[in-house]
């Protein structure tokens, strides 16, 4: 690992005057442009963020082309190129419809945005209901079909051989199946494995897919998905729905009627109501600890990227010594993102099984308790 | 703040998007997968079983297997010894039988050899007397050719009687 190292920061060396007069060369052309400095903080959004459009690999200011499709205002369902709408500020006629991506000042910056002439003639932005396929849609579409290929591969294998492991790529793909199914799933709910091991080992390879795709830079993958709050939301608000409606009789009543002294629950029901929190309280922690990990990730490689520009729009010099130590972080935190995609998938589908096993307690609950806090220390361990 | 706003168009795709993944893998992929998996778990755990009790097994049969030698050297030794004594017995049975018959040989040899002896002491005396009898007849023949001589040996007989008596 260390002379891997050096070797790196070797190459690095030897590139770092051609790449620093490149950037100076950019700066430069950027200064003589309208923006005349870099502002990192649109970018990184810009990056963590959605789109209409997809960037071309290697080519910034060139976007692939994705269907916009908007609910507009008394126009009904309206389809067409995100190509339209590629300035903000630029109107797009489709029909007897405006729409345009809106500026910098607006409240709905970088989203569609219909304009709607009032009577008196001053005009209006307007939000509609927005189900484009934007950059993100389209990566979650890529993520299902490399995910949903790559296991129905595997089931077509076990379905040609029987229970014989596979080697070489799907064993890869089975060691962590195994992992996840007899290691967390398994051992956690016990006899109801077979009604809720589907849509763990799904959200684990869905979510997998989707940290594992974030990271590769260029067209295929790059669109920071699991970096985006909707998804970690739909995921979670998903296991809510399954913990509670799949909720027995024991873990209503250890909701509404726990076993404490009466008068933490008679005459004001403070138990019930710390419980009922505690419902929400499980999904909002998946969303918000899958959504931050990514999201981290992908904004610390964007700014050690972005380390190299600032500072070379300062001196030249400056920018090249940076280009090396950006470099190398950059690619030692991609190698760290890979763990934490698995582990943050790991955890999702170990937290998911969890919640559910929670909510599957019968009589004498209490050694399930035991059973769970158990497996949380090792877990942790 | 946009970062932590969920933008409706993303959770709509995203709900159908997984509700596609999920009931595609849930009916064709993960039936196959988990059964194979369940089926791997059982057949490692049977054959960890199956080995535990070949190896008991195995030890059993190799204590017993051993018990089994250990009897069959000492029947060994056991018979060795036996034949050993066998061995010695019909030797030495077959040396006092040996014996006693030549002594019933020498005794025979003996009483046939007594028996001869007397059967030739006997024709010896036999043919002895026959002939002592016939040179007595030849003597007696001769001696009586005259009458004198016959006379006179009568009385002498007959006073030999007289002064026996």
């Amino acid at each position: 690992m260390k002379r891997l190292f050096y070797i790196f920061a070797f190459i690095a060396a030897l590139l770092m005057p051609g790449i620093s007069y490149g950037f100076a060369e950019h700066s430069e052309s950027l200064e003589h442009s309208e923006s005349s400095e870099i502002d990192p903080k649109e970018i990184i959004f810009e990056h963590l963020g959605d789109a209409y459009g997809w960037e071309v690999p290697f080519c910034h200011d060139k976007r692939i082309p994705l269907p916009v499709i908007v609910w507009a205002k008394d126009g009904g369902l309206k389809c067409f190129s995100s190509a339209h709408i590629r300035k903000p500020g630029v109107p797009y006629v489709d029909g007897d419809c405006t729409f345009m991506l809106a500026g910098p000042d607006s409240p709905h910056k970088g989203k569609c945005v219909q304009i709607i002439t009032k009577p008196d003639g001053s005009q209006e932005e307007y939000r509609p209901w927005d189900f484009s396929i934007t950059k993100n849609v389209a990566a979650l579409w890529v993520t299902i079909l490399l995910v949903g290929g790559l296991l129905l591969w595997l089931a077509g294998w076990y379905k040609r051989k029987g229970f014989k492991a596979p080697r070489k790529g799907l064993g890869a793909i089975e060691v962590c199946n195994e992992f996840v199914y007899n290691g967390v799933i398994k051992s956690t709910l016990k006899e109801n494995t077979a009604r809720f091991a589907p849509y763990l080992m799904t959200v684990f390879w869905f979510i997998l897919g989707m940290n594992l795709l974030g990271l590769v830079v260029i067209f295929p993958g790059g669109a920071n998905l699991t970096g985006n709050i909707a998804i970690t939301l739909v995921l979670s608000i998903i296991t809510f729905l399954i913990t509670n409606i799949c909720g027995t009789k024991e873990y209503w009543k250890e909701i509404f009627w726990p076993d404490v002294p009466l008068w933490l629950k008679v005459p004001i029901p403070i138990m019930p109501v710390i419980e009922v929190f505690g419902m929400f309280t499980k999904p909002a922690a998946l969303t918000v600890r899958l959504f931050a990990n990514m999201m981290g990730g992908h904004m610390i490689v964007i700014v050690l990227t972005l380390l190299i520009f600032i500072f070379s729009a300062i001196n030249p010099v400056v920018g090249g010594a940076t280009t090396v130590i950006s470099v190398v972080f950059s690619v030692f935190m991609l190698l760290i993102d890979v763990l934490v995609s698995f582990i943050q998938a790991y955890v999702f589908t170990m937290l998911s099984t969890l919640f559910i096993s929670l909510a599957q307690v019968r009589e004498h609950g209490e050694h399930k308790h035991e059973s769970v806090g158990k497996q949380i220390e090792e877990a942790l361990v | 703040m946009e970062l932590f706003t969920p933008d409706f168009g993303l959770i709509f795709w995203m709900f159908i998007s997984f509700g596609i993944l999920f009931l595609i893998l849930w009916r064709y992929a993960w039936p196959a997968i988990l059964k194979g998996l369940d089926s791997r778990a059982d057949l490692i755990d049977k054959g960890v079983e199956y080995a535990q009790n070949a190896k008991e097994q195995l030890d059993n049969a190799h204590l017993e297997a051993q018990k089994y030698i250990k009897e069959a050297q000492k029947q060994q030794s056991d018979m060795m010894r036996d034949a050993e004594k066998i061995k010695n017995q019909i030797i030495e049975d077959a040396r006092s039988e040996a014996q006693k018959e030549a002594q019933k040989v020498m005794e025979q040899a003996k009483v046939s050899i007594a028996q001869q002896q007397k059967e030739a002491e006997q024709q010896f005396r036999d043919s002895v007397s026959e002939f002592a009898l016939q040179i007595a007849q030849k003597v007696v023949k001769q001696e009586m050719a005259d009458q004198k001589a016959q006379a006179k040996l009568v009385g002498q007989l007959l006073d030999q009687m007289e002064s026996n008596n």
